[in-house]
């Protein structure tokens, strides 16, 4: 193993908590929930390429409750990932560094993110409950 | 890139822009060129889930056979394996320090995604070309 009496990093207990460093986990964690969630969708167009009995399996899975519950998490990830997406290709492109810049539009990841998330299952609940 | 005489590479090192390990900005241009794609995807792609809620499986069946939607389909599945196993090896390569653990997770993301996008891919054209 290596020398631990090497200084070590200070790690993320250390720290006051801030928005911008929630913003950069979230980007991460929501990343990788997606990546899982994709497979929802595979599941989803394989059901469908397989025939009517398989698809009624998969929206009876998907409309279960804790289908459900995944569905709004798994949106919700969507949508901060896409905000959050959007402000990291932003900056990107070497705009908005200065820290009051920085600080708000993290906030308006996340508060984007929940927005969005509430106006898309506001339209499905609109829409006659749960699929 | 500006001509340093401090700097102590060799210009044809420069030149080549390759870096230490030899794949350049390659992997950080990819996630950025699909993470763009994949903010019109996604939202295309939420767009056609929600005209979808309550669709049987005749009904969904023929959306996903549209040839625009079917493209679009097949584009998006496609992009976001690519950016799921893109962001998937930096979480792996920072958080995974046991060499062997490491080359094997990023071995199996790969092949995940790959059966997992061509499963995609296979299933809308199976439902386009209406087998």
């Amino acid at each position: 193993m290596a020398d631990t009496r090497r200084p070590l990093s200070p790690h993320i207990q250390i720290y006051k908590w801030q928005v911008q460093m929630v913003t950069s986990i979230l980007h991460r964690a929501t990343g990788v929930a997606l990546a899982v969630g994709t497979l929802l969708v595979v599941w989803g167009l394989l059901s469908l390429a397989t025939g009517e009995a398989a698809f009624n399996q998969y929206k009876t899975c998907v409309g279960s409750p804790p289908g459900m519950v995944l569905l709004v998490g798994w949106s919700w990830a969507l949508f901060y990932h896409l905000c959050n997406g959007i402000r990291h290709l932003i900056q990107d492109a070497g705009a908005g560094y200065a820290i009051p810049q920085f600080v708000r539009s993290s906030w308006l990841s996340v508060i984007g993110s929940v927005v969005l998330v509430v106006l898309v299952w506001a339209c499905v609940l609109t829409c006659g409950g749960a699929a | 890139m500006s001509t340093n005489a401090n700097d102590l590479r060799n210009p044809l090192k420069r030149a080549r822009g390759l870096g230490s390990a030899q794949s350049g900005a390659t992997h950080w241009w990819r996630q950025r060129v699909t993470a763009a794609a994949l903010v019109l995807l996604g939202l295309w792609f939420v767009a056609l889930v929600l005209s979808l809620l309550h669709a049987d499986y005749a009904t969904a069946k023929a959306a996903v056979a549209k040839p625009w939607n079917a493209l679009l389909l097949i584009l998006f599945v496609v992009t976001a394996f690519w950016h799921a196993v893109l962001g998937l090896q930096v979480v792996i390569e920072d958080y995974v320090h046991t060499r062997w653990k490491e080359v094997a997770l990023l071995v199996a993301i790969k092949f995940l995604a790959v059966l997992c996008a061509l499963a995609g891919v296979l299933s809308v054209l199976r439902i386009a070309l209406g087998a």
